[in-house]
């Protein structure tokens, strides 16, 4: 079925096989009668296929060439075309890494002999999904992407709703089953223009579309829409929290790794069809980006549920990403090749980046739900005690992600501030400048938000009996983390190598422009941050080390924190997680508020009483769930067409038949 | 010997007739039977001798007269049950309407653009009519298995239409066309287990306390 064009053993086909091994990966698992076997025969085949995908990614990465396949399937839609490019291998990149982490993970996370009923399928899923995503990205037949993209968006739900007894993860599938085929929807709209177009179903080459006609901004439009839904841009996140918050925390990893990443990959390969894009749509990406950003980031402030906290900061990563995004299509338009170069390789370099840290902070807080048995941030504490190693491990994804140096989102969101000052002398562009204080708005409430994740749950003293003896996780589940902040330090301490990663992808981005920029005076710079960065390493190797030392000769007694003394402590005196975030929530209230019930204190002496908070969107709870109310009022009358009544049914079958035959005679 | 086709797909009229208008579940079945039976002959008729017909008809013969049935007869005798009792639509009203149906069936296959060698026989309003008949049976009827049955009618309709249009069948399509049948009797009958064990009766009626609210 397949026929090779190019030699059976150049890296494209050997990425492609590895992306096919992953999906084959949970099957032997399905007819094995014991559940584990299945479980470690997957993570062995995933990790073996991920050891020669990135391998095969990276040659394919700096190979500067594409690779094109041609898959006769005999269906009437064109011929169907694997191509794979820089800018797929780039992508191609994560997928590998973080199946692997996530099925090692899985060994220790969602042991087969403690969940012999759920194992299977999530298993089987989980390399359906990141096999699907491989696949996607070297797809260059419209309706061939269209049919990978929803066996991608399926077994996505099948993941998140492996806990389904519970009403939540069932509510949370059914609202991501919705938001992603309303995408879906928009992505039909998105092939069909193409098509129309174009000719053909195949996706056109590079730069071969005018952006001028009215098709191409209804186009421009539908790709916006589809893929923002997959990405979780702003207004079309509704989907994102509760889905991460619910599915198995390495499935979250990988939707939040690699998943969103898909929707920006598909709006990179719609905008890079087309030449001289016009400068609104540039403008449009970079202000969807930044409000993405600033709200998501906000909304993380108020949550009081850890993995929703994660989610909602996923939301402004792939905001800071999308703006960086929209800061080269402004550059590409107004032919301003170092800030189109700038804004790209922010934007590629912090999707790696947030390809690191965020698994890395997904599989941690696997492992405080292992070690606490909740989500709930105010009802843990001291967590850091019990587990040392997984606590530094989410430490330096918290800093990472908080763009701090030395680690990696330093690196990327540094590219974008300098993109954004290297405007300062410009003539037309001057109010980019604007985005810089919005970017560091947004770098704050990141330190906000992750200060109160790691404190409320690392620091202080255990505000819960589940959260009381917490243990360390096992080696399976360190070994990925570990790995993910090895990459992130790596990443942070090495920039210039990791700009070399990104470099041919952004050339194959905008290969008329790329001549234009002189990498070398950036790699100066980056030389620099690097030089800085170590510096910081040794500085605190050095503490430590001291630390350590004055420790070492000295009697250590422990006592709990915020001890102070006091001959009745309990751990409610703590600052609780709501309780640190309040003040900043505060300032967001037109957007998200921290619904706090208090209980109202009478008399002298007031008797026990509780005090909840619920952190509640407005943009969801005033304007969207009103519409979804007001399209369930207005279209209760379908309902009515489903009655279970099996004649009427036949009727109805019986009837269309019938239309179809006269209007048809 | 079109001639002799053409009068035995008269008989296939009537026996349509026939299910619709008994309430006794063992008559219809082996109405349904007869039926098959008849459609099994009819390739022989029109078409000149080979031995890849004589496989099909020997295969048709073999499912729709004795298989099929079979399965019926089973299904039928776990559930206990015997008659069709309260249908949606009495008898007299669907006979009728089956007789409506089957004049408005001739008319519109006149109407029809077809081959001048087809234009004069019955094939085509034959066709259309036990079609429009299976649909009959299937949405006025309460029990399972006599859904069961319209189904087979209905399949037998588009049997007919079959047999114009292919000269000499691909066996591989005739092969496959049956086994569907085959098989989804075989799961209806699963089916009808389930639905008796369930609701302790075979009245598709009960199934709406499935549906979602």
């Amino acid at each position: 079925m397949f026929s090779i064009l190019q030699g059976v053993y150049d890296p494209a086909a050997v990425a492609l096989i590895a992306a096919l091994a992953l999906g084959f990966a949970g099957i032997p698992g399905l007819f094995l009668r014991t559940p584990g076997p299945g479980q470690m025969c997957a993570a062995v085949i995933s990790i073996l296929a991920s050891m020669v995908g990135i391998p095969a990614a990276l040659v394919l990465l700096f190979s500067h060439a594409t690779t094109t396949f041609v898959l006769e399937w005999g269906l009437p839609f064109g011929s169907c075309e694997l191509a794979i490019d820089p800018l797929s291998a780039f992508f191609l990149l994560p997928i590998f890494l973080v199946a692997a982490a996530g099925s090692l993970f899985a060994l220790g996370y969602w042991p087969a002999a403690e969940h012999p009923s759920t194992e299977r399928g999530l298993t089987f899923f989980y390399g359906i999904l990141a096999s699907s995503m491989a696949i996607l990205l070297t797809a260059r037949n419209g309706v061939f992407f269209l049919m990978v993209w929803e066996v991608m968006a399926l077994s996505a739900y099948f993941l998140i709703v492996t806990e389904h007894d519970s009403e939540d993860v069932r509510r949370a599938g059914i609202v991501y089953l919705i938001a992603t085929h309303s995408g879906s929807a928009a992505l039909y709209v998105l092939f069909s223009l193409l098509a129309a177009q174009t000719g053909s179903f195949i996706l056109p080459v590079a730069g071969s579309l005018s952006a001028l006609p009215p098709a191409a901004m209804a186009i421009a439009i539908a790709a916006f829409v589809g893929f923002g839904a997959k990405a979780g841009i702003m207004p079309l996140h509704i989907w994102l929290p509760s889905a991460h918050a619910n599915a198995p925390s390495h499935v979250s990893a990988m939707m939040s790794g690699v998943m969103l990443k898909m929707g920006l990959y598909g709006i990179f390969r719609t905008l890079t069809f087309f030449h001289d894009p016009p400068l609104l749509w540039g403008a449009v990406l970079t202000v969807a980006g930044i409000s993405s950003a600033l709200l998501g980031i906000a909304f993380a402030v108020a949550q009081r549920d850890m993995k929703r906290l994660l989610a909602c900061s996923s939301i402004e990563n792939i905001g800071i990403i999308t703006t960086g995004f929209g800061v080269a299509m402004l550059g590409v338009s107004s032919h301003n090749a170092p800030l189109a170069y700038l804004g790209m390789a922010g934007a590629l370099l912090h999707i790696l980046n947030h390809s690191f840290f965020k698994p890395l902070l997904f599989l941690g807080s696997g492992v405080i739900i292992h070690a606490a048995g909740t989500r709930e941030m105010n009802l843990m504490g001291g967590l850091a005690k019990g587990m040392p190693r997984a606590a530094l491990f989410f430490f330096i994804g918290s800093v990472a992600i908080c763009g701090i140096p030395p680690l990696n989102g330093f690196v990327s969101e540094f590219l974008l501030y300098f993109g954004f000052f290297s405007q300062l002398q410009a003539p037309s562009l001057i109010y980019l400048v604007l985005l810089a204080p919005l970017l560091a708005l947004v770098g704050g409430l990141a330190v906000v938000a992750f200060t109160k994740l790691y404190s409320s749950v690392f620091l202080g003293t255990p505000r819960s009996q589940g959260a009381a003896h917490p243990h360390e996780a096992g080696l399976t589940m360190l070994l990925p983390m570990g790995l993910f902040a090895l990459l992130c330090l790596l990443v942070g301490l090495l920039p210039q190598q990791a700009m070399r990663l990104v470099a041919p992808a952004i050339a194959s981005f905008m290969p008329q422009m790329s001549a234009a920029v002189n990498p070398a005076e950036y790699g100066v710079m980056l030389g620099r941050i690097s030089l800085m960065a170590l510096l910081l390493v040794v500085i605190a190797a050095a503490v430590a080390l001291l630390w350590r030392w004055r420790l070492g000769s000295a009697s250590v007694t422990s006592a709990p924190t915020w001890g102070c003394g006091y001959q009745r402590g309990t751990s409610r005196m703590q600052y609780g997680a709501t309780s640190f975030s309040e003040l900043a929530v505060s300032v967001f209230n037109g957007i998200i508020r921290e619904r706090i019930t208090r209980p109202g204190l009478n008399g002298l002496f007031p008797g026990a009483a509780g005090c909840g908070d619920k952190p509640t969107e407005t943009v969801l709870e005033r304007v969207i769930a009103p519409l979804f109310t007001i399209a369930g009022v207005s279209f209760a009358f379908l309902r009515r067409l489903q009655h279970g009544q099996m004649h009427v049914y036949m009727i109805y079958i019986f009837a269309t038949l019938f239309i179809l035959m006269l209007w048809a005679h | 010997m079109i001639a002799l086709a053409d009068q035995l797909l008269v008989l296939v009229l009537l026996i349509n007739f026939v299910v619709l208008g008994t309430s006794r579940l063992i008559f219809s079945i082996r109405a349904v039977a007869v039926q098959g039976v008849i459609l099994g002959i009819l390739p022989a008729l029109i078409h000149p001798f080979s031995w890849h017909l004589v496989g099909i008809i020997s295969m048709i013969l073999a499912t729709k007269g004795a298989v099929i049935p079979l399965l019926l007869y089973r299904a039928m005798r776990s559930a206990g049950i015997k008659r069709e009792v309260e249908p949606f639509l009495g008898y007299v009203p669907t006979l009728l309407l089956g007789a409506v149906f089957t004049a408005l069936s001739f008319g519109f296959a006149g109407k029809l653009p077809m081959l001048a060698e087809h234009q004069n026989y019955m094939f085509v309003p034959a066709s259309i009519a036990t079609l429009m008949t299976g649909f009959l049976i299937l949405t006025t009827r309460r029990k399972a298995i006599s859904q069961v049955l319209g189904y087979l009618v209905l399949e037998n309709g588009i049997f007919i239409f079959g047999l114009l249009l292919a000269e000499a069948m691909p066996i591989m399509v005739e092969a496959g066309a049956l086994l569907d049948l085959l098989v989804g009797t075989f799961v209806m009958g699963i089916v009808i287990n389930h639905i008796s064990r369930e609701f302790s009766s075979l009245d598709t009626s009960r199934l709406t306390s499935l549906k979602e609210e």
